[in-house]
């Protein structure tokens, strides 16, 4: 029989595993529900138990009354047409209250009144969906790195569609739901902002989620790489090193003299995905709040490229210019 | 197994590069290095550059002298001054570039004049092609700025009717208001959001026209301080002069960086002069639009409106056609000198091009730094 890793994982058939018993104050689990060979292929083969529990009953009815909501207003926007929704659906948008609404609760409806309702019921859906993360990591006796890693993608998106248009006084400051539309609200968000490539948290925000891509390459390699030594079965090395871990570990120090540990390229990990959100709703926060031109602000602080001057004036700032 | 992942190995990159565009590409470097100030251009895609046609005969020297037109024929208000056999060469050349006959319908002296009385101003046509002379003779005098980069020996290029009309009555590239949205959710896009050519098939609002080309709305977004001030922009605004910008960048056939630095847009002390002519061009479209077309309002007829009532308008495509240089910039208007106008003086007039910008930063400009 070939050599067996993650990759020609024998997918077992036997009785189902139902998870540890839980306290008193839990509901039931639905599940398990059975097995799958093409789940098996990317992972366990086990679909279930799930356990839905109260936060997550809320939080999915919230999650699809927001994306229901979206939905049809894309749909009412190409008049109830399913062929125009289809083709238009990458361009279609829920914009947000314009700006002349200002913070009004409930503008008109089709003027940024289903934007916020959309935003409330997806807010709603995903801080509840946090505190499932938070409270099923609790009732397995497990650490919350999960719900604070969540959290801090959360804090993103709140700033984004929330607390950035509280500070600016405006809901017209934040995204709208839609493909093309949020993308296009990027462009035009930086360029309102005099470039956003010259904030420094956006700057560190990159830093964070390119390394947290090359952090990521660089520990499923060594440990695809020590595969055929066990080295899949990580978690016992951190405490038991067998010659998996070794090899891993004087591959790195040869190649660039250290080496992370079988724990602490895990909190490597963690905390550059985290800090690529933390670091980012910095940066959104401060922009039009604290900095209202990013580029002269680099001017000001003497990290602004200067190229060679090609000597064009502003010509509206001549004696006698038209307007 | 062997044949799987070679039929994958084809296919997946193939499947990846699915968005790319195939054919020869002709790069241009027009800024410093490292800053993206470069032209890219799709040869089997450019846009062709329109033809010139020949004037219906030469004028001569000696055709310029004689009686004036004024003196020959009765309601001449604008071309008066000009000889008689120029006024009639003229005319000749505008019956070809407007309203040729053969190839329109109705076509020929008669798509203006009553050929019963040539001088009467009974049909509109006539009256609308009065106004659009004095229009290309203010954009041939007032908007001399905007031709600046034409550095042709023969003067500036300048702009005859045939720059727009290319044989047409209704030049084919032009634009009118887009129709309120209604007020309420069925069919609202909001004035964007929808695949539109205007605005290169993004999301962003497609009619920047109204509010940018004609009227004086300020199209400047960016905040001249680095910290929050009484200035007030919402992203909206922005969004609004991208699609113009989006307009300019497919109606020129360039990229941003052709007038841009885009380390910062607004900054003018690095963008090309290119950004300045495009300055003029904006004011001479706005102009043009609010005070020879649109101020013809009712000599309008239905037919020449668009759904909203006003009238198809200028903007950057109908002379530039996707070319940066209309007609290659072939100075046309060297032959066609009853269309050139003396500079109005007065607050309008913008200053000298050679003020705005030096010649040597023009040079400058498109060699790469270091």
């Amino acid at each position: 029989m070939a050599y067996q890793n993650i990759f020609t994982q024998v997918q077992l058939r036997g009785e189902f595993e139902p998870g540890v018993p839980l306290g008193p104050h839990n509901d039931t689990r639905f599940g398990p529900f059975g097995y799958t060979y093409w789940m098996g292929k990317l992972g366990g083969t086990q679909i279930g138990p799930v356990y839905l529990g109260t936060l997550g009953l809320a939080s999915l009815i919230c999650g699809t009354l927001a994306f229901c909501i979206i939905g049809l207003n894309f749909w009412a926007q190409v008049n109830w047409d399913p062929i125009q929704f289809v083709r238009q659906l990458f361009w279609l948008s829920l914009e947000p209250p314009p700006a002349k609404y200002g913070l009004k609760v409930l503008p008109p409806l089709h003027e940024g009144g289903w934007w916020l309702i959309t935003g409330f019921f997806l807010t709603a859906s995903v801080l509840l969906w946090w505190a499932r993360t938070y409270r099923r990591a609790k009732e397995l006796n497990m650490g919350t790195h999960v719900a604070w890693a969540f959290a801090s993608a959360i804090w993103l998106y709140l700033v984004l569609g929330f607390i950035r248009p509280l500070a600016m006084g405006s809901w017209s400051e934040a995204v709208p739901f839609g493909i093309f539309p949020h993308l296009d609200w990027t462009a035009a968000f930086s360029i309102r902002y005099g470039n956003l490539f010259y904030n420094p948290f956006h700057a560190l925000s990159i830093t964070f989620l390119y390394g947290s891509t090359l952090l990521f390459a660089m520990h499923g390699a060594t440990i695809l790489a020590v595969g055929r030594y066990g080295g899949e079965r990580e978690i016992e090395q951190i405490t038991d090193r067998g010659t998996a871990s070794e090899r891993a570990a004087l591959f790195w120090r040869w190649t660039m003299g250290f080496n992370a540990t079988m724990e602490s390229i895990h909190r490597w990990a963690w905390w550059f995905a985290v800090l690529t959100t933390l670091t980012g709703g910095i940066g959104i926060l401060l922009t039009g709040t604290a900095v209202d031109n990013w580029y002269l602000w680099a001017v000001e602080h003497h990290f602004a490229l200067a190229y060679p001057a090609t000597g064009v004036v502003d010509p509206a700032t001549l004696p006698g210019a038209p307007q | 197994m062997t044949r799987k992942l070679v039929s994958l190995a084809i296919i997946l990159p193939a499947f990846l590069l699915a968005g790319c565009e195939f054919g020869t590409k002709v790069v241009e470097q027009t800024g410093p290095r490292g800053a993206g100030t470069f032209q890219v251009a799709n040869k089997s895609t450019m846009a062709v550059v329109g033809k010139v046609p020949d004037p219906p005969y030469p004028l001569t020297p000696d055709m310029l002298q004689g009686p004036r037109a004024k003196e020959t024929y009765q309601n001449v208000k604008v071309l008066g001054d000009l000889s008689t056999e120029e006024f009639n060469y003229t005319m000749a050349s505008i019956t070809n570039w407007v309203a040729p006959d053969g190839t329109v319908a109705n076509g020929g002296c008669n798509y203006c004049h009553n050929p019963e009385n040539m001088a009467s101003d009974e049909k509109y046509t006539k009256v609308v092609a009065r106004k659009m002379l004095q229009m290309t003779r203010n954009i041939n005098s007032t908007w001399r700025p905007h031709f600046q980069a034409s550095l042709n020996t023969g003067g500036n290029a300048g702009v005859t009717c045939w720059t727009c009309h290319r044989g047409q009555p209704v030049p084919k590239y032009n634009w009118s208001e887009s129709l309120p949205e209604p007020n309420r959710l069925n069919g609202n896009h909001h004035g964007q959001n929808a695949p539109a050519q205007t605005v290169a098939y993004a999301s962003l609002p497609n009619d920047p026209f109204s509010a940018l080309l004609q009227g004086k709305n300020q199209i400047r977004v960016q905040a001249t301080s680095a910290y929050p001030s009484s200035y007030k922009s919402p992203i909206e605004t922005t969004e609004k002069t991208y699609g113009l910008m989006m307009h300019m960048s497919q109606g020129l056939g360039v990229n941003c960086t052709y007038c841009h630095n885009t380390q910062n847009f607004a900054n003018w002390s690095q963008s090309r002069t290119q950004r300045v002519s495009a300055w003029y061009g904006i004011r001479m479209v706005r102009d043009s639009n609010d005070n020879y077309i649109s101020a013809l309002g009712d000599v309008w007829p239905a037919n020449r409106r668009g759904p909203a009532g006003d009238p198809r308008k200028i903007y950057c495509t109908t002379c530039h056609q996707g070319v940066n240089k209309p007609l290659g910039g072939y100075p046309m208007l060297k032959d066609y000198p009853g269309l050139k106008g003396t500079p109005v003086a007065g607050p309008a007039a913008p200053p000298a091009p050679a003020d705005a910008v030096p010649v040597a930063a023009a040079a400058d400009t498109a060699k790469p730094a270091g």
